[in-house]
C-alpha cells in the first residue's frame, strides 16, 4: 500500500511539470530595500511596462556578468521600452552588507532588494542563481531563464521589445 | 488498514494536491490568481573507485539525490510540499539521509495585518545570530521549523513575529522545542509625519528565543530551557550604513562545548560607505560559546537554531576556495575589510568600459581562554576577555606565582585571506579578471577541531587569470588558469590530505550558442613531492540550458575539497565517475 501511495505521489510530481503555470502573478514575499524598509514582492509594478526580475548574489560571478552586461545598455532599454530591472540578491547575513557596496561601486541603477532568507527565491521556484524572469505589462510572469551565457542579454532584450509591443513570447 | 506515519503524510499531500488541481481546473479561465508551481532537481553519480586519489569503492555504484517542490497558491492562501529521495545519498553527505519521503509541507494564509503559517517554514531573526531556519539543497542543509508561525504588521514600520515548533532532523524532527519572538521597528516609518523625510534612517530590533529539551543526564543537572536574547540596530544615512547585533545565551552545556556551564555571546557589526564608483566596508565579529542547537547532543550542521556568519570572503574560484574558512562555533574573533573602486570610463586605465579593483583582507582568530577552577565541583572552566589580545599572535613567556608559562598564542591564528581582484573589459569581445591572493589556513582547527591534530599550518600564494572572448553575438570561449603555491612542499594543500604542495588548474569553456556549453578542466597537483601523487584531476562537462531547465553531464576525477554555497561549507570527498545533474522549474 505504502509503495502504491509513494508511486502515485511521485507520478503526480512528475505530471505537475506539465501543468504550465505561465501567466501567473508574482507571488508574495517580504524583501528588504537598501534603505532598510520592507516591500512585498506582489506590489512590483511598472505602469503597464515590462519588468525584468533577476536573482543574483554578490558571490555569483555569472550573475554579476549578466547584470554588468545589461547595465551597459540599460539606459537605452529604458528609453526604448520603458522596462525596469529589479535585482533580487539572495545573499545571506554573511554577505548581505556587500550588496549595497557592490551595487554602488558598479554604478547599477536597478531597483535592488535583498531576499535574506530566500523566501522569494523559494516562492519563485528558483533552483540556482542567476535566474531571470520577465513580467508583462499586466503583472504576469511570462518567461524565465536560468544561468548566464555571453549574449543572453540580447535575447532577453528581444523578448522585452516583444512584450513592450504587446506580442506573445515564444518559448 | 493502518497507515504508517510517512504514508499519512503522503496521503495528506495527495489530498492537498488534488484540491489544488481541482481548484485550478475549476477556475483556470475566470481566476488566474490560482496557480501551481514547483521545481525539481536530480543529482546522480556513477562512481568508479580510484585508490590513488582516495575515491572509495561504492557498492551501489550509482547514487542520487532528488527533490521536488510543489507550491499551490490562490489569493491570500498558499500551500506546498517537498518530496526528497536519496537512493542512496551521494558521497559527501551524511548517510542519515537514507530513503525518501515528504520532508516539508505547509499551509499559509497571508494578509497585510496577519500572516499565519502551519507546517514547515523558514525564518530569520535579524542577522540570524539567535534564530535562522534555512534551506540550501546543494549542501542538504535544512533546519526548517515544523510548527506554527505568526507574523503581524500592526502599524506601519512595525513587524512582530512569533514561532514555535521542532526542527527538521533528516526524515523526522529533533528532540527539542524551539520558541521565539522578534520585533522590529522602522523608526522613520512609525513616526512618518515627524521623521519620514529625515535623511537618517533607523531600524531597531530585538529577539527572544528559547529551546526546551528534557534533561536525561544521570550525572549532571542540565538546563532544560535555554534562553537566547539580543538586540540589533541599523542606521543608514546617505552612503553610510551601520548594522550591529548582539546576542546573549544563558549556560547551555552541550556536546559542542564539552558540557560547559559558561554563558555564550556574539557580536556582529558592519559599517560601510558607498558612493558611485567607490565603496569601503569593515565587518567585525566576536563569538564565544554560541553553538545553539535544539538537541544538545548533536554536532555537524544538525539542528542548529542560529547562524554565525563567517566574516571571510566566499570565493568562487576553485583554488581560492580550496581551503576555505568555516566559523568555529566554540569561539572566535575576526574581521574583514574591503575596498572597491571603479576606474572611470575614458581614463587611461579605465578605457572604454572602466576597470574594477577590489582589495580585501579578512582574518579569524581563536579566543584566548583563561582557566578558572570551580571549588565545589573541582572542575576547570574557562573565561574570555574583551581585550583583543587574540590578535597578538606571538608565543610569549609570562611568569606566574607558580612558575613560568608559555602562552600558545600562535595556535589562535585560525585563518587569514588577502586578495586583490581586477576586472576589466577591453572591448566588446574581450574581458578579463586577474587575481592575486595570500592565505593562511590552520588545518588542525578548521578541519579537525583540535590543536593536537598534528598538521602543519598552510600558507599559500594564489594567482588567477580568467579571460572571456565573445567571438559572435551569443558564442564565447572562456579560458581560466589558476595557481596555488606554498613555500613548504611537504604541507597538505587539500582536505583529503593526499594532496601536497603546489597546484595549477586550467579550464576551457566553450559556448557555441547560449543554450549549450562544453568545458574541459584539469586540476594538477604538480608540486606533490611524491611522483605517484602528481595527479591530474581531469573533468569534462557538457550542459544544455533552455528557459528554466538545465541538464549537465560530467565525467572525470574530482579532488576532495570543501564545497561552500550560500555561506555553508561541507567537505566533499574525492570521486571519480560520471555525474548527471538536472534542474527544472515550472
Amino acid at each position: 500500500m505504502k509503495k502504491v501511495i509513494l508511486l502515485s505521489a511521485a507520478v503526480l510530481i512528475m505530471c505537475s511539470a506539465f501543468i504550465s503555470g505561465d501567466g501567473d502573478k508574482i507571488p508574495s514575499a517580504t524583501l528588504k530595500n537598501l534603505d532598510g524598509s520592507k516591500i512585498n514582492s506582489s506590489t512590483f509594478s511598472n505602469n503597464g511596462k515590462p519588468i525584468i526580475i533577476s536573482f543574483w548574489a554578490t558571490w555569483c560571478k555569472p550573475c554579476k556578468k549578466e547584470l554588468d552586461a545589461i547595465a551597459e545598455n540599460y539606459a537605452d532599454w529604458q528609453k526604448e521600452t520603458g522596462v525596469k530591472l529589479i535585482a533580487i540578491s539572495i545573499d545571506d547575513a554573511r554577505s548581505a552588507s556587500k550588496v549595497v557596496t557592490d551595487v554602488k561601486t558598479k554604478g547599477w541603477t536597478y531597483e535592488v532588494y535583498i531576499d535574506e532568507n530566500q523566501d522569494f527565491k523559494r516562492a519563485m521556484n528558483v533552483n540556482n542563481v542567476p535566474f531571470t524572469f520577465l513580467i508583462d505589462g499586466t503583472g504576469k510572469i511570462v518567461w524565465s531563464h536560468n544561468s548566464y551565457a555571453e549574449g543572453d542579454e540580447d535575447k532577453l532584450y528581444e523578448n522585452v521589445q516583444a512584450l513592450a509591443k504587446g506580442e506573445k513570447l515564444k518559448h | 488498514m493502518v497507515f504508517s506515519n510517512s504514508a499519512k503524510k503522503i496521503v495528506f499531500c495527495f489530498v492537498l494536491f488534488c484540491f489544488g488541481y481541482f481548484m485550478r481546473s475549476q477556475n483556470a479561465v475566470t481566476d488566474e490568481l490560482n496557480s501551481i508551481h514547483g521545481n525539481f532537481q536530480l543529482d546522480g553519480q556513477y562512481y568508479e573507485a580510484d585508490s590513488l586519489i582516495g575515491a572509495p569503492k561504492v557498492p551501489e555504484k550509482f547514487l542520487s539525490n532528488v527533490f521536488g517542490n510543489i507550491n499551490y497558491s490562490k489569493g491570500k492562501f498558499s500551500a506546498g510540499v517537498r518530496y526528497e529521495a536519496y537512493n542512496n545519498v551521494r558521497q559527501g553527505f551524511l548517510p542519515s539521509y537514507k530513503g525518501q519521503g515528504i520532508v516539508n509541507r505547509y499551509a499559509r494564509y497571508r494578509t497585510d495585518l496577519l500572516d499565519i503559517t502551519i507546517g514547515n517554514f523558514y525564518e530569520q531573526f535579524g542577522n540570524g545570530l539567535m534564530l535562522r531556519a534555512y534551506y540550501e539543497p546543494g549542501l542538504l542543509y535544512d533546519n526548517s521549523i515544523d510548527g506554527a508561525r505568526i507574523i503581524s504588521n500592526p502599524y506601519k514600520g512595525v513587524t512582530l513575529k512569533g514561532v514555535i515548533g521542532k526542527q527538521r532532523y533528516f526524515f523526522s524532527t529533533g528532540a527539542g522545542i524551539v520558541r521565539g519572538v522578534d520585533g522590529e521597528v522602522n523608526i522613520n516609518e512609525l513616526f512618518d509625519s515627524l521623521l519620514g523625510k529625515k535623511k537618517t534612517r533607523v531600524i531597531l530590533g530585538g529577539s527572544f528565543v528559547s529551546k526546551y529539551q528534557a534533561d536525561q543526564d544521570n550525572s549532571l543537572i542540565l538546563p532544560q530551557n535555554v534562553a537566547c536574547y539580543g538586540g540589533r540596530m541599523n542606521i543608514i544615512r546617505g552612503g553610510f550604513n551601520f548594522n550591529t547585533e548582539y546576542a546573549y545565551k544563558i549556560n547551555d552545556p552541550s556536546a559542542d562545548n564539552n558540557k560547559s556551564y559558561k554563558y555564550g555571546d556574539a557580536l556582529f557589526s558592519t559599517i560601510s560607505y558607498a558612493t558611485n564608483g567607490f565603496s569601503i566596508l569593515f565587518q567585525g565579529k566576536r563569538i564565544d560559546n554560541m553553538s545553539y542547537r535544539s538537541d544538545r547532543n548533536e554536532g555537524l550542521q544538525n539542528l542548529l537554531i542560529n547562524y554565525l556568519p563567517a566574516t571571510t570572503k566566499q570565493h568562487s574560484y576553485t583554488l581560492f576556495a580550496l581551503n576555505p574558512y568555516a566559523t568555529q562555533l566554540k569561539g572566535e574573533i575576526g574581521f574583514m575589510g574591503e575596498l572597491q573602486y571603479k576606474v572611470k570610463k575614458g581614463t587611461l586605465l579605465g578605457g572604454k568600459y572602466g576597470m574594477e579593483i577590489t582589495v580585501n583582507y579578512s582574518q579569524a582568530n581563536g579566543l584566548k581562554q583563561y582557566g578558572v577552577r570551580d571549588s565545589t565541583t573541582n572542575m576547570t572552566f574557562y573565561q574570555t576577555k574583551w581585550d583583543f589580545s587574540e590578535f597578538n599572535s606571538k608565543n610569549k613567556v609570562i611568569s606566574t606565582p607558580t612558575g613560568t608559562v608559555v602562552t600558545n598564542n600562535e595556535n589562535l591564528n585560525y585563518y587569514h585571506d588577502f586578495f586583490i581582484e581586477v576586472n576589466k573589459k577591453f572591448n566588446k569581445k574581450f574581458k578579463a579578471t586577474f587575481m592575486y591572493g595570500n592565505q593562511f589556513y590552520n588545518r588542525n582547527i578548521i578541519q579537525f577541531n583540535s590543536v593536537n591534530a598534528g598538521f602543519k599550518n598552510l600558507r599559500t600564494d594564489l594567482a588567477l587569470i580568467d579571460l572571456t572572448y565573445k567571438y559572435k553575438s551569443s558564442s564565447s570561449i572562456r579560458l581560466e588558469m589558476q595557481g596555488l603555491f606554498t613555500p613548504d612542499q611537504s604541507v597538505e594543500t587539500n582536505s583529503n590530505l593526499v594532496a601536497k604542495g603546489n597546484w595549477a588548474t586550467a579550464l576551457i569553456e566553450w559556448w557555441p550558442n547560449s543554450n549549450f556549453f562544453m568545458a574541459v578542466y584539469d586540476q594538477y597537483n604538480y608540486g606533490n613531492p611524491n611522483d605517484k601523487l602528481k595527479i591530474h584531476y581531469y573533468l569534462g562537462t557538457m550542459g544544455y540550458n533552455s528557459g528554466p531547465h538545465r541538464i549537465t553531464v560530467s565525467y572525470g576525477k574530482q579532488s576532495a575539497g570543501i564545497f561552500c554555497v550560500g555561506g555553508v561549507c561541507r567537505v566533499v570527498p574525492a570521486s571519480n565517475g560520471l555525474t548527471l545533474s538536472i534542474t527544472s522549474s515550472f
